[in-house]
C-alpha cells in the first residue's frame, strides 16, 4: 500500500453547478503533494470531502485503503483557507477543546501544546485571548491546532498566507519535518515558488477537472520542450547567431552572465540530442553556459489553465 | 465519536463567563426590585396625599353623602354666598370647591354641580364626587316615590356560587383565578426564553461563522453534533441564568419589602385585582381555605411534568429554528427577514393563551392551538391547570415532538449548508435548495 489517499471519480454537485467531476487523485504516503488549480476550480469541494465536511455524490475515498469513517477525522489535520478562533476564549483553554475533539484526552493534549509551545517560540500566552493577538501570532496558534493529534494526514490550504518570512520559513520547516516524521501532506497553494520547493507530487484541478497528475519531475519532464539555455563567446557574434538561427529554432535568452556575447535559447527537433547541438556549437563559439531549460511550477500551471 | 459533552461543556462555560451576561445576571435582578420599590414607594405617596375639599350645599339635603374618609376632609358650608365660600377655599388652601346650586327640584340639580379648584381635578376625584352626588339622588327620588330605603338595603344578597364537577371535586372562582395565574406564568415563561435564548444560539453561530473557526470544527465533528451541543449549551445557561434571577429576585424583594416596610403586595396587577373581588364576597376564613383547596385541586404533578415537557419540547424546535437561522446569514442585520416567521406564532400563542384560555379553557380555538405544534407548548401549558385529559396532552405532546425531529432534521440541513456559506445574503428560495444539497 503505497498511497495513504485516493480519491476515486468523486463528482459534486451544488445544485446546477457541478463543483467536482469524476476527479480521481492518488496521494503516496510520505510525500507533499500539491493541490493545485485556479480560484473555484473545485480544490475547497476536493478538501472538504477528504474531511468529511461535505459528502460526494458518488465516488468514494479512500483512507489506508479502507473508506472514510467518522472515526478518521482523529487521523486528519486540516488547516482550512479561510481560518480563525474563537476570539474570546484563551489561548490555551481554546487548543485544550480543538485538541480534544480532535480525540486526544485533556493530559495527552496538554503536553503536546507545552511541546509546540516551546517549539514555535511561544511563550505565556496561555491566558491571553485570541483576540489579544496578532495576526502572525495567531496562525501560530492555527497551526498548532492542525498538527497537535499528530494525523497521518495533514492537510494546508495555502499555509504561509498572513506570515512574515521568518515565520513562513519557520512553518515550512516544520512541516518538512512532519513529512519526514511518517506524516503525509496535502498542500494547496497558489505560491508556485512553494510547489517548486515543497513537492513531489501535484494534481491541477480546473473547471472541476483534474487536468494533470503525477510526479512533479515526470510532469516537468512531459512538459519540457527540448529546449537549452546557452551562452557563447565568438570574435563574430552576428555570424554565428545567423547560421545558428538558419538551422534551429531559436529565441531570445536573458540570464545573468559576465561577459557572453551570444544569449540563446534553441529548441532542438524531437531526434536531436543535446550532444549534436553540443558539437555543432563547439565549432563556433567558445559555449561558457549550457542549461536544459526546464519548466517551472508557474509554466506548467499557466500553460495548462490556458490550453483547456 | 460522541463529543457533545464537550460542545455543550464550552458552549455553557463560554456563556456563563462572558462578562456581559455575568452583569445581566446579577444587576437585572437588582434594577426589577429597584423598579418596583420605586413604583411603590411612590403610588404610596401618591395614596397618602390628604384633601380637603369644601362643599357648598345650597339644597340642604345633597351634603350628607359626603362623610371624611382616611384622605380626604369635607368641609359642608351652608348659608354662605358662592363669593365667600370661594374666598374661604382659597384662604385655607383647600384642595377645591364643590358647589350645588339651589334648584326648583332634583332633576335640575343634574345640571347645576361644579367643582372649583386650582389643580384640575382627576377624574378618580370626579367620578368620586359624582358617585356619592347620584346615589343621594337616587336615594332622595326614591322616598319622593315612598319607597323605604332601608328595605332596599336589606333585600341587597350576595351569592357565591358553589362550584363541583361530577366527580366531586370542589371548585371556586379562586381556583379559576389560581389556575389562570399559573397557566399564564408558565406560558410566559416559555416565551420569555425562547425570544432571549433562543436568540443567543442564533448569535453564538453567527459568531462562529464571522470568526471563521466554523471550519475547523465541523472538521473534526458532525454539524447536527455541533449544533445541538450548542443548542442544550445554552440552554443550560440559560436556565443557571434564570434559577439566579429567582433565587436573588426573592432574596432582594424580602429585603427591600423588610427594609423599607412597604408592603409591596400593595401594588396590584390586574390578576391580583380580580383575586381579590372575588376575595371580597366571601369572608376571610373563606378565603385561607379557598386558596388551600384551589392549590390541592390544582394538578400540581400534572402541571409540572407537563411543563417540564412542553417547556423542553418548545423550546428546542423554536431554538433549532433559530441555529438555522444564525447558520444562513453572515451578521446579524440579515437575521430580520427569517425573524417575523418565528415571532409570530409566539405572539399568536400567547394571545391565544391570554385571550381564549381565559374565556373557555375547553373551547374549540384553544383545543385547536394547544395541538398546532409551534403554538401548543404556549397554549397547552396554559389550558392544563384547567384540567385537560392526558390522551389530549400526550398526543399534543407526540405531535410537538414529531415536528421537532423534522425542523431539527431541517435545521441541520440548513445548518449544514450555511455555515460554509459566505458572502451572499440568502433567500427562501435559496434556503429550500440547500435542502436538496
Amino acid at each position: 500500500m503505497n498511497n495513504l489517499l485516493v480519491a476515486n471519480s468523486v463528482s459534486k454537485s451544488f445544485g446546477n453547478f457541478k463543483a467536482l467531476n469524476e476527479v480521481s487523485i492518488a496521494v503516496p504516503k510520505g510525500s507533499i503533494f500539491g493541490l493545485l488549480g485556479p480560484n473555484g476550480a473545485g480544490k475547497t469541494t476536493l478538501i472538504r470531502i477528504i474531511n468529511q465536511i461535505t459528502m460526494p455524490d458518488s465516488g468514494q475515498v479512500l483512507l489506508d485503503g479502507q473508506p472514510l469513517k467518522p472515526m478518521n477525522i482523529r487521523d486528519i489535520g486540516y488547516l482550512p483557507e479561510e481560518r480563525g478562533l474563537y476570539k474570546s476564549m484563551k489561548v490555551g483553554e481554546q487548543v485544550l477543546y480543538l485538541a480534544q475533539l480532535k480525540g486526544l484526552s485533556k493530559q495527552v493534549a496538554r503536553e503536546r501544546l507545552k511541546y509546540w509551545f516551546d517549539k514555535l517560540d511561544i511563550g505565556d500566552w496561555w491566558n491571553k485571548k485570541i483576540q489579544e493577538l496578532s495576526k502572525g501570532q495567531a496562525q501560530k496558534i492555527q497551526f498548532i491546532v492542525t498538527v497537535i493529534h499528530t494525523p497521518k494526514l495533514l492537510i494546508f490550504d495555502e499555509p504561509f498566507s498572513g506570515f512574515d518570512p521568518i515565520n513562513a520559513s519557520l512553518i515550512k520547516d516544520e512541516i518538512l519535518q512532519l513529512r519526514d516524521e511518517g506524516a503525509t501532506v496535502i498542500f494547496s497553494t497558489h505560491r508556485m515558488e512553494s510547489v517548486e520547493e515543497m513537492c513531489d507530487h501535484i494534481a491541477l484541478i480546473h473547471k472541476s477537472n483534474k487536468v494533470l497528475d503525477g510526479k512533479l519531475t515526470d510532469v516537468k519532464r512531459q512538459f519540457k520542450t527540448n529546449t537549452f539555455e546557452v551562452g557563447m563567446q565568438s570574435s563574430n557574434p552576428e555570424e554565428v547567431t545567423r547560421i545558428i538561427k538558419e538551422k534551429f529554432e531559436v529565441f531570445p535568452a536573458t540570464f545573468k552572465n559576465l561577459n557572453d556575447d551570444i544569449k540563446l535559447n534553441i529548441k532542438l527537433p524531437d531526434e536531436t540530442s543535446s550532444n549534436d547541438l553540443l558539437s555543432f556549437l563547439t565549432s563556433k563559439a567558445e559555449i561558457h553556459h549550457f542549461v536544459e531549460v526546464i519548466p517551472s511550477a508557474n509554466d506548467i500551471f499557466i500553460q495548462t489553465v490556458k490550453n483547456n | 465519536m460522541n463529543h457533545l459533552p464537550l460542545i455543550i461543556k464550552r458552549e455553557y462555560l463560554n456563556k456563563v463567563r462572558n462578562r456581559s451576561f455575568v452583569v445581566m445576571t446579577f444587576l437585572s435582578p437588582i434594577i426589577m426590585i429597584a423598579l418596583v420599590a420605586v413604583v411603590a414607594y411612590l403610588s404610596q405617596i401618591n395614596n397618602d396625599k390628604k384633601r380637603s375639599i369644601t362643599i357648598l350645599d345650597e339644597t340642604g339635603v345633597i351634603a350628607e353623602a359626603f362623610e371624611n374618609t382616611e384622605n380626604t376632609t369635607y368641609t359642608i358650608l351652608s348659608d354662605t354666598g358662592y363669593e365667600t365660600a370661594k374666598e374661604l377655599v382659597k384662604a385655607k388652601e383647600d384642595f377645591g370647591l364643590l358647589y350645588i346650586k339651589k334648584a326648583s327640584d332634583t332633576i335640575n340639580l343634574v345640571e347645576s354641580v361644579n367643582f372649583y379648584s386650582d389643580e384640575s381635578p382627576s377624574v378618580s376625584i370626579i367620578s368620586n364626587l359624582e358617585r356619592r352626588i347620584e346615589k343621594r339622588l337616587s336615594d332622595i327620588k326614591l322616598q319622593n316615590d315612598g319607597v323605604d330605603i332601608e328595605q332596599i338595603r336589606a333585600s341587597k344578597t350576595t351569592i357565591n356560587i358553589g362550584q363541583e364537577t361530577f366527580e366531586g371535586e370542589k371548585t371556586s372562582k379562586i381556583d379559576s383565578y389560581l389556575k389562570l395565574a399559573f397557566g399564564g406564568a408558565a406560558g410566559y415563561l416559555l416565551f420569555m426564553f425562547i425570544i432571549i435564548y433562543g436568540n443567543m444560539i442564533m448569535r453564538s453561530v453567527i459568531e462562529e461563522k464571522t470568526s471563521r473557526i466554523i471550519e475547523v470544527i465541523i472538521s473534526s465533528v458532525k454539524p447536527i453534533q455541533l449544533m445541538m451541543g450548542k443548542i442544550i449549551g445554552t440552554s443550560l445557561a440559560g436556565i443557571t441564568q434564570f434559577l439566579i434571577w429567582i433565587i436573588l429576585g426573592g432574596v432582594l424583594l424580602f429585603m427591600v419589602s423588610a427594609i423599607f416596610g412597604i408592603d409591596l403586595m400593595q401594588i396590584q396587577s390586574p390578576q391580583q385585582q380580580m383575586i381579590n373581588q372575588a376575595m371580597a364576597s366571601s369572608d376571610a376564613q373563606n378565603i385561607a381555605q379557598d386558596l388551600i383547596a384551589g392549590f390541592v385541586n390544582l394538578p400540581i404533578l400534572n402541571l409540572c411534568v407537563a411543563f417540564l415537557f412542553f417547556f423542553i419540547g418548545g423550546y428546542l424546535l423554536y431554538s433549532s429554528f433559530y441555529a438555522a437561522i444564525g447558520a444562513a446569514v453572515d451578521n446579524e442585520t440579515d437575521t430580520q427577514q427569517f425573524m417575523m416567521p418565528i415571532i409570530m406564532p409566539l405572539v399568536l400563542a400567547v394571545y391565544v393563551g391570554v385571550f381564549t384560555v381565559i374565556e373557555d379553557p375547553h373551547g374549540t380555538v384553544s383545543t385547536i392551538f394547544s395541538f398546532i405544534p409551534l403554538t401548543s407548548p404556549v397554549v397547552m401549558l396554559m389550558r392544563i391547570p384547567f384540567g385537560v385529559p392526558i390522551w389530549e396532552q400526550l398526543l399534543s405532546f407526540a405531535i410537538l415532538v414529531f415536528t421537532f425531529v423534522f425542523t431539527v432534521w431541517f435545521a441541520a440541513k440548513i445548518y449544514r449548508v450555511g455555515i460554509l456559506m459566505y458572502g451572499k445574503k440568502p433567500t427562501y428560495k435559496e434556503l429550500f435548495k440547500w435542502l436538496k444539497y
